[in-house]
């Protein structure tokens, strides 16, 4: 397990891996906005944790198509499947490999990218917090989504209709997290939610992938 | 020892079935060379024995984690050199080495080169190389020489003969002559699915979209 989870980060950051493609997309976002809705702390700072949230949950889909599609192409899914390791744990390795790319980085720079969108100095701790709880869940339930459309020639449209209905409850609760931190409210309620969802997700989903995944190899 | 039978299988692919009442063994240090027309089901009969497709009827009696399989993708990563791609599947089925493999398909001086340098056949002089890491006994393989030259089909077939010496077996599906006299060859012609029979209708919801 450690070695696969050790070849996808290698490739990952080798050439054509797409490490950076996610955080290089919520840059782009954060940067974009306020020139879209204007500077103002008064119109930017209330939209901040939404943005923020929503911004990240894209940049998480954005490398989603390749979870799996790459190892079918190539064949190495095939030969993964033969392998003395479950395809439940590969499925696992698969999506922390992802979120360690992906969700990871985009956690670390969140701070940087709430400043350029005005997010008051008391949400920022919340909003590394929510963003580390719930990109799990996002990485997970994304490989689920992979692993149903791996057969697929350009089943990325495919796979962003049927994982952003799952994204939803992840993107209420942490935006609201970061919403509540902002204001100096209580945020227990909201991250006792999220933690619940990306818990139940991280249990559930590998079964239900690696299903798809031997479904879709026959 | 047996390391693989097979009663009466059957197999399907696309929901309809493609040969059955297929019957044979295979003891450790025996070949066996599937042949038959294109179509006739080849691919699917190996990728049911490596158990990526469940079968239709009938059974198959192996030994757990027996099987290595190769088919016509090498699963090798473009951007990982040749020896990190063999280390790689090494590790994954717990084998080792990884110089032994590379030497036996000719492949050391190409160690360190990344797999997306190799032509077709050094790529699949790589991919049979892989067989050997893993440590499995019995090689499920399809169509393994396609772009391998004359010379590397001999290398294979003496690796082969390696693998079968020290208590290996083979299944393998080809249209060429691998120069392996003591292999036996099972034709599949006569095993063709007939149409019409009630047998080669899907056999339920599962069956049809297998």
């Amino acid at each position: 397990m450690i070695a696969l989870l050790l070849r996808d980060l290698r490739l990952a950051t080798r050439a054509g891996g797409g490490f950076g493609l996610g955080v290089a997309f919520f840059l782009i976002l954060s940067a974009l906005v306020p020139f879209g809705v204007g500077p103002d702390r008064a119109t930017l700072a209330p939209v901040a944790p939404g943005i923020l949230w929503v911004g990240a949950l894209l940049a998480c889909l954005l490398s989603l198509d390749r979870l799996f599609a790459l190892d079918h192409e190539d064949g190495s899914l095939d030969l993964l499947a033969t392998a003395p390791l479950p395809l439940e744990g590969t499925v696992a390795i698969k999506a922390l490999a992802h979120w360690i790319t992906t969700g990871l980085p985009l956690v670390l720079a969140a701070p940087l990218f709430g400043v350029l969108l005005q997010l008051p100095g008391q949400a920022m701790p919340w909003l590394v917090v929510s963003l580390a709880v719930g990109t799990p869940a996002l990485s997970m339930l994304g490989a689920f989504g992979a692993a149903l459309t791996v057969g697929l020639r350009r089943g990325g449209l495919l796979l962003s209709l049927l994982v952003l209905p799952l994204y939803i409850p992840t993107l209420i609760f942490g935006a609201e997290i970061t919403r509540r931190g902002a204001e100096g409210q209580a945020t227990a309620t909201p991250l006792l939610f999220l933690a619940g969802i990306t818990l139940g997700v991280l249990a559930l989903i590998p079964w239900a992938a690696a299903a798809a995944l031997r479904v879709n190899l026959r | 020892m047996s390391l693989l039978s097979v009663h009466d299988l059957a197999v399907a692919r696309g929901g309809l079935r493609t040969v059955e009442g297929v019957t044979f063994a295979l003891k450790a240090g025996q070949a066996l060379i599937l042949r038959g027309p294109n179509g006739l089901g080849k691919t699917t009969l190996l990728r049911t024995v490596a158990g990526l497709q469940a079968r239709v009827a009938g059974r198959i009696e192996m030994p757990d984690d027996a099987v290595a399989y190769a088919a016509h993708a090498d699963g090798l990563k473009p951007a990982l050199t040749a020896s990190e791609n063999l280390a790689f599947w090494a590790r994954v089925f717990g084998g080792d080495g990884v110089d032994r493999a590379l030497a036996a398909m000719d492949l050391a001086p190409l160690a360190h080169r990344p797999a997306a340098a190799l032509s077709a056949g050094q790529k699949r002089r790589l991919g049979l190389a892989r067989l050997m890491v893993t440590g499995r006994p019995l090689w499920v393989l399809d169509e393994p020489t396609v772009s391998l030259d004359a010379a590397s089909v001999a290398r294979f077939a003496q690796m082969l003969s390696g693998h079968m010496a020290q208590g290996g077996a083979a299944l393998i599906a080809t249209h060429i002559d691998l120069g392996l006299p003591q292999a036996r060859v099972l034709d599949l012609t006569p095993y063709r699915a007939r149409p019409g029979t009630r047998a080669t209708r899907p056999s339920g919801f599962n069956e049809a979209f297998a």
